[in-house]
């Protein structure tokens, strides 16, 4: 790759970043709904007992990471939206920029935003007692964390690109990505009913969550090994961030 | 030398056929519009010599690349002004100018002084630092025209430059446009509604309609090929004295409308007092009489039967 692109990619991923910066909502709201999450659902379920489970903002700490850095990473795809609406992708399409680059430098900038995100709450979770494995534990962490990131700005970009509003985005969010939250077993264990164990194999974000806690996490029982996870996050990335690309190459303005 | 090139240039829509078969040329340092109403595929074609949309059919050239063959070398040559704003308005003007210079690979040293240069060309070297957001639509117009300058274009492309901005902005902005010609050789190939812009940027128009270009020519040439002078006036007794001058052969056409009459006459100053003596003759009151040159709406009505203003009513 000539260096040219390159150069590219940074600026790209350097918007990313002072748009990150720039936008005082986003910054706080991207925080602070999280923090709620994990803060009144613990406390909410402290007393109550799920099998296989010793403490629960322990069990919850993993799922609130990953709801984070899933909901930033799919508005930074989906800030092409954005982009194509306020005229500015015109701007990013007609320069002598491989689309390729486009995506990564895009990609990149997402991922290091929703990466920030997630290593505040985990910070915050550790402040408050959640016991976290070892190192290689929290190596492995973070490389969920850049998968999730990856597949869910791939995923944006999907939506994006055959979208023409946001209109779209909403339903999508209310009526797909919030039931596949709840039933990733980010807020509670799913193997208790069996209807939902079922769906769980057929849910993208069940892999990412259990194995985000299975790495994160010493003491609670997950489903699969992480690494299993680990290997489906990995295939699911590699589609999700292929189909992103695809899609996207092909928009024109 | 043809800096750009186009060879029976076509685009399709699900069957709406938006630019048809067009071909024409554009030679280098000239200042070139299409000029046409709303609809006519002005836009369309300059979404495809830009490569922002694939032709249907046909094939184009700018400065020796195809359009659909060697794009990035194309964008590379190419600055573009697009009809709606296309800046990031969460970043600083000087910022968005950044981005563009690192987009097209200009490199350190050219980046900073290049991008003093063309905020002094536009005079907006006192709002580099000031949020886009903030910038009035004139001002985010200039911007435009200053980054698509930044990597010394061979071709700026401007869509539609000054819709929807006051008089005096316009003036201004045809300025930038005229600087840059002369100053940067830069060739300019823009789209234009506006008859008083094409006439007065322009070295040659082509005037497109429903997707066709319907001439191409100077716009001395076009003004003068409809020919006359036109001759307006009001009288006291209209009916009659039109009735008169029918039989005038100096005349080329009549029109009466409801409170004037339109004449096509040659070397309309020399007509007037041979009006008002004939109207004098008949005791009939001219209350008033002018003479204007053929402008570019003339032209269209003369090669479409329509004037643009009811094209778009």
């Amino acid at each position: 790759m000539k260096s040219v692109e390159f150069q590219a990619i940074y600026i790209m991923w350097l918007r990313q970043m002072k748009r990150f910066v720039r936008s005082k909502s986003r910054l706080v709201s991207s925080i602070v709904q999280p923090l709620f999450f994990l803060f009144i659902l613990g406390s909410g379920f402290r007393v109550a007992t799920f099998a296989g489970v010793d403490d629960y903002l322990s069990f919850l700490a993993p799922g609130i990471i990953a709801m984070a850095i899933l909901f930033s990473s799919m508005f930074t795809g989906i800030s092409v939206l954005w982009d194509k609406q306020f005229g500015f992708l015109q701007e990013v399409l007609v320069a002598p920029v491989s689309r390729f680059s486009i995506i990564i430098g895009r990609t990149l900038g997402g991922a290091t935003v929703a990466l920030i995100q997630g290593i505040i709450i985990l910070l915050i979770a550790l402040s408050l007692g959640v016991k976290v494995s070892g190192i290689f534990g929290l190596l492995l962490t973070f490389v969920f964390m850049t998968l999730i990131a990856f597949t869910a700005v791939g995923f944006g970009l999907v939506l994006a690109s055959k979208m023409e509003d946001f209109q779209g985005f909403q339903l999508i969010m209310n009526l797909l990505i919030m039931p596949l939250l709840f039933l990733s077993s980010a807020f509670f264990p799913v193997t208790a009913n069996p209807t939902m164990k079922t769906i769980s194999y057929f849910n993208p974000l069940f892999y990412m969550v259990d194995g985000l806690r299975g790495s994160l996490i010493i003491g609670t029982a997950t489903v699969n090994s992480p690494m299993l996870d680990l290997l489906v996050v990995l295939v699911i990335c590699f589609i999700m961030m292929g189909l992103g690309s695809y899609f996207f190459s092909k928009c024109e303005v | 030398m043809d800096i750009i090139k186009t060879n029976n240039l076509t685009k399709n829509f699900d069957g709406l056929t938006a630019v048809d078969t067009i071909s024409f040329s554009v030679k280098k340092g000239e200042i070139f519009g299409f000029l046409g109403p709303n609809g006519a595929g002005k836009t369309t074609t300059i979404k495809m010599l830009t490569t922002l949309l694939h032709p249907t059919k046909g094939s184009a050239e700018i400065a020796g690349f195809d359009i659909t063959g060697s794009r990035d070398k194309v964008r590379r040559n190419i600055g573009v002004v697009f009809q709606e704003p296309a800046l990031d308005i969460e970043l600083t003007g000087g910022e968005n100018l950044e981005y563009h210079a690192r987009m097209y690979g200009l490199n350190r040293n050219k980046r900073k002084t290049r991008i003093d240069d063309v905020l002094n060309l536009v005079d907006l070297e006192d709002k580099k630092n000031v949020i886009v957001k903030n910038y009035s639509g004139g001002m985010k117009r200039r911007l435009e025209i200053a980054r698509g300058l930044m990597h010394y274009p061979t071709v700026l492309f401007l869509d539609e430059p000054t819709l929807g901005l006051d008089a005096q902005t316009r003036r201004a902005i045809w300025n930038y446009i005229g600087k840059m010609n002369k100053e940067e050789g830069t060739t300019i190939f823009l789209t234009t509604h506006y008859m008083d812009e094409a006439d007065f940027l322009c070295d040659r128009i082509g005037i497109i309609d429903h997707g066709k270009i319907l001439v191409i020519d100077s716009v001395t040439n076009l003004k003068n090929s409809v020919g006359n002078d036109v001759i307006t006036l009001s009288c006291s007794d209209m009916v009659k004295l039109v009735k008169r001058l029918e039989e005038e052969s100096w005349i080329s056409n009549i029109e009466q409308h409801e409170t004037f009459v339109t004449l096509g006459v040659e070397k309309g100053e020399e007509k007037i007092p041979v009006i008002i003596e004939i109207a004098q003759s008949l005791n009939i009151r001219i209350k008033s009489i002018s003479v204007r040159k053929p402008t570019l709406d003339d032209v269209f009505l003369h090669f479409t039967g329509r004037t643009m203003r009811d094209q778009e009513t």
